[in-house]
């Protein structure tokens, strides 16, 4: 059983470095998923997708660099 | 069968680029195993694990396209997003020099003194040799797998683009081992990861959008304008990342 948590941990590993991330990604797609559902303008939920993924992305690299270079 | 090479083009760009990082670094440690303990068993290994990788391949290939199209895009476009924008933000960080950068040179002087520890060596197939070589190609591949499965079932008739990719990247990974017998130092692998973090963020999310029935401005040409967008998110994040 030992072989297959290490397979389910690099698995987990390939999609999931840091858990906030994860969670603030996946919240992300939720809530554009609830948008699309609603008859909004065309180009407005594309362009929150894009614009929030592009906002966590640059948020987490801020954050952690502010953590330092000692991790 | 026509090809969409808006599609196409990239699928294939993003293959070949993320399966040269990925067979790169398990080049190393295979000639690392093979230096120390003989070919027979690292290449053995390797062969193995190839075989192995290129059933999942087939097998989950081709069952995809009996799922229907928008869950696969949501699954997929998420699952790439999570993928992508993992490297991406490692390649941000490994830029800005927060995190160091990989060294495949040191990776293979780690790997040589590893293999000498462990000693025992014996004639004919040498086990230690045939599991090395089998688990770092079968760790480093299964993300290529992914990769390949990821931007090509999102849509139909993308799957042999991706696929031909990552084995022009295996050729040519295996071309260069054969030629220079030392690991592949000089290849620029940061560069090649913060590129394939793009594309694969640029593709994740136009995936997530067409699952979710999204309806992108210009169609597939949207997707050019994704990955600009990714590359000048990325550098603004490299640049905050520096002055911290």
């Amino acid at each position: 059983m030992r072989w297959l948590a290490a397979i389910g941990r690099e698995l987990l590993g390939m999609f999931v470095d840091d858990g906030r991330d994860s969670v603030a990604i996946l919240g992300w797609l939720a809530a554009m998923w609830l948008l699309s559902r609603q008859n909004l303008p065309s180009p407005l939920v594309p362009a929150l997708l894009f614009a929030g993924l592009a906002c966590i992305l640059v948020e987490s690299a801020a954050r952690r660099a502010r953590k330092g270079r000692a991790r | 069968m026509t090809l969409d090479w808006t599609h196409a083009a990239p699928s294939m760009l993003a293959a070949f680029l993320a399966s040269l990082v990925e067979f790169v670094e398990a080049m190393t440690i295979v000639l690392a195993v093979g230096a120390v303990r003989g070919w027979r068993g690292a290449l053995g290994g390797t062969g193995l694990a190839l075989l192995v990788l290129l059933g999942l391949v087939m097998a989950f290939g081709p069952a995809l396209a009996e799922i229907p199209q928008d869950w696969v895009q949501l699954g997929v476009g998420t699952l790439l997003l999570l993928f992508g924008m993992r490297w991406l933000r490692k390649a941000i960080l490994r830029s800005a020099g927060i995190l160091p950068l990989h060294d495949e040179s040191a990776a293979y002087a780690n790997e040589i003194g590893a293999q000498r520890r462990r000693g025992g060596i014996g004639r004919g197939w040498d086990a230690v040799a045939v599991a090395t070589s089998f688990k770092i190609t079968m760790l480093e591949g299964i993300e290529v797998v992914f990769i390949v499965i990821a931007v090509g079932a999102a849509a139909p008739g993308l799957l042999l683009p991706a696929a031909i990719g990552a084995l022009a990247a295996l050729l040519l990974v295996i071309a260069l081992g054969l030629a220079l017998h030392r690991p592949v130092a000089t290849i620029p692998e940061n560069t090649l990861k913060f590129v394939v973090g793009i594309l694969l963020s640029a593709f994740g999310t136009f995936w997530v959008g067409e699952g979710m029935r999204l309806h992108w401005p210009g169609a597939d040409l949207s997707l050019l304008a994704l990955n600009a967008g990714f590359l000048a998110a990325a550098f603004l994040a490299a640049k905050l990342s520096r002055r911290v």
